[in-house]
């Protein structure tokens, strides 16, 4: 190797700069030159096949097609080009679902849940939507988040567990309202409210406090029955809690772990300003109908649907 | 007849550097320029409208934290992003934008249609603490963004953007030329000179971040991501509309 090395002369370019400075001439493999050689014919081809050089107001279309079909039905030939692929792409994968899907938009919750295959498929389904749509709040288990969403696994509903006011909730979305009190009610007329709200879920409470406050709740002054009920236990139609129930609510940090006198003042903080949130996005611009129907049954079946 | 010689290239520095410059342009020619000219480039499509004061100065916020570093604004016409960010991004939708924020890397989600995923409440504790409500998140938290927010210089960052070719209004000729393109209540957003009052107003009526007394960087930011990928309504269109533009 060595000596066919040195018994060749050593070439030059040619080049000679300043009397005296060669450049040696080092040529390319011949694989790597050959392997040019044929990406420019592969780029030929490429060039005849599909879309590539610009014609002034428009450019070669090329000459593969795809042929799929829009939601209105019709059937279309265009030249290649990545979005027609998306079409046909997505037709595929639709057509491997429709069975399932149709069998979902036809069949009634009630049944969805308790058909083996049905449920499975739903749950399967559900859980890849719930976690890409509704996870950032109500967090992946359905567990919700104090003070941003409610937990869709307990027995409690703002706006209703059934299987149509789930799907309603989904598909136009919420906005949680409670209007401030600070203005209406003096300081103590708020903390006798906050000491009856208290006592409503069998918390310790000042039992004086919490019987003004339960003569305020069900008179004009406060009317806190209006939207919480006779009963206190909230309205669906409106989305009013229940505030009856021994679990932690959503806006308010009222906790069975608290001192009662920190729940009482957590309570009355709320009564003071309202509640301005809750908002839940609407989902029927973002989620086909069957997608939220999918929805809907897995979140019924995270454990709280009623 | 002129004797070329390679040599001559060579050895004469500003020769070699006036066809250097001529040959690595070609490139970049033949890609760019003949989409000046082909016609369905930005797709003819309703809706796209120039960001309002208070979005704009949201966009600036997410540009100048380097929001775009992580996250992409564009979501390419592939089946796993249709199902998981919605519709492909279209050139219209950012032909607004100086510069283009699509960015090149997803550490993060994309962005592009974003606007309306989430409540205004969720995105202010999403960027306050990001791992409070999505545990396994790995974005930076930006608490600072509760500061108020600047916007004395608003009229200027919008006459830059008109000199750059948007269509924000600084004449009463203008501003008819964008009722009749927009519509007046979009038109009346696009005025320079009522900017100010436009943005302190969307700040207040969106009150984006849950403090309605004050104006802060985070209401920009939110309404700014609360915009992005809203304004085409797609359900207005077979789902194969923009197919032919390409």
């Amino acid at each position: 190797m060595t000596d066919q090395v040195q018994s060749q002369a050593p070439q030059t370019t040619g080049h000679v700069w300043d009397g005296d400075l060669q450049e040696y001439n080092n040529p390319l493999p011949a694989w790597w030159v050959w392997a040019f050689y044929a990406t420019v014919v592969f780029a030929l081809i490429y060039w005849v096949l599909y879309p590539a050089w610009p014609l002034g107001k428009g450019f070669t279309k090329g000459m593969d097609t795809i042929t799929y079909v829009n939601n209105l039905g019709q059937t279309k030939t265009v030249p290649w080009n990545t979005r027609a692929l998306l079409m046909k792409e997505m037709n595929k994968a639709a057509a491997e679902q429709k069975p399932y899907f149709e069998k979902v938009m036809a069949t009634p919750y009630a049944q969805i849940v308790h058909d083996p295959e049905l449920s499975n498929f739903v749950l399967s389904a559900g859980r890849s939507l719930f976690l890409n749509n509704c996870a950032a709040c109500h967090q992946s288990g359905g567990q919700g988040l104090h003070g941003l969403s409610a937990n869709l696994t307990d027995d409690y509903w703002l706006y209703g567990g059934t299987f149509a006011k789930i799907q309603q909730t989904i598909t136009y979305g919420r906005h949680g309202y409670m209007p401030p009190f600070r203005d209406v009610l003096s300081g103590t007329q708020i903390a006798q409210l906050a000491n009856y709200v208290v006592s409503l879920s069998g918390q310790p409470a000042d039992q004086t406090a919490a019987k003004a406050g339960d003569v305020l709740f069900h008179s004009q002054t406060a009317a806190c029955y209006y939207c919480h009920g006779v009963n206190a236990k909230g309205r669906s139609v409106i989305g009013s809690a229940n505030l009856t129930a021994p679990v932690s609510w959503i806006w308010t940090a009222y906790r069975s772990s608290n001192t009662p006198a920190e729940n009482v003042a957590a309570v009355a903080h709320t009564i003071e300003g309202g509640v301005y949130k809750g908002v839940m996005p609407t989902w029927k611009d973002r989620l086909t109908p069957v997608q939220i129907k999918v929805l809907t049954a897995y979140v019924h079946e995270l454990g709280g649907g009623q | 007849m002129f004797n070329f010689k390679h040599e001559w290239v060579e050895t004469n520095v500003g020769v070699m550097l006036v066809l250097v410059m001529l040959a690595i342009s070609v490139g970049g020619l033949v890609e760019i320029t003949p989409l000046f000219f082909i016609k369905n480039t930005v797709e003819p499509v309703k809706g796209v409208y120039p960001y309002t004061p208070l979005e704009l100065r949201g966009r600036d916020i997410y540009q100048a934290n380097g929001c775009f570093y992580c996250h992409s604004q564009m979501i390419r016409p592939f089946r796993d992003e249709a199902l998981r960010y919605g519709h492909y991004s279209l050139a219209a939708e950012s032909q607004y934008d100086h510069p283009f924020l699509w960015g090149s890397e997803r550490q993060g989600p994309d962005l592009a249609r974003v606007g309306g995923k989430y409540s205004n409440e969720w995105m202010v504790q999403h960027l306050i603490s990001p791992r409070s409500v999505v545990p396994e998140s790995i974005m930076p938290a930006f608490p600072f963004l509760e500061q108020p927010l600047a916007y004395n210089d608003i009229e200027q960052r919008m006459e830059a953007l008109r000199d750059a070719g948007v269509p924000y209004a600084l004449t009463p000729a203008e501003n008819a030329r964008n009722i009749k393109q927009f519509g007046p209540k979009i038109a009346e957003e696009l005025y320079i000179p009522d900017a100010k009052k436009n943005l302190i107003a969307q700040a207040r009526a969106g009150d984006y971040d849950g403090h309605p007394g004050q104006i802060t960087q985070m209401d920009a930011l939110v309404a700014y991501l609360q915009v992005l990928g809203t304004m085409v309504d797609f359900s207005k269109y077979p789902n194969d509309q923009f197919v032919q533009d390409r």
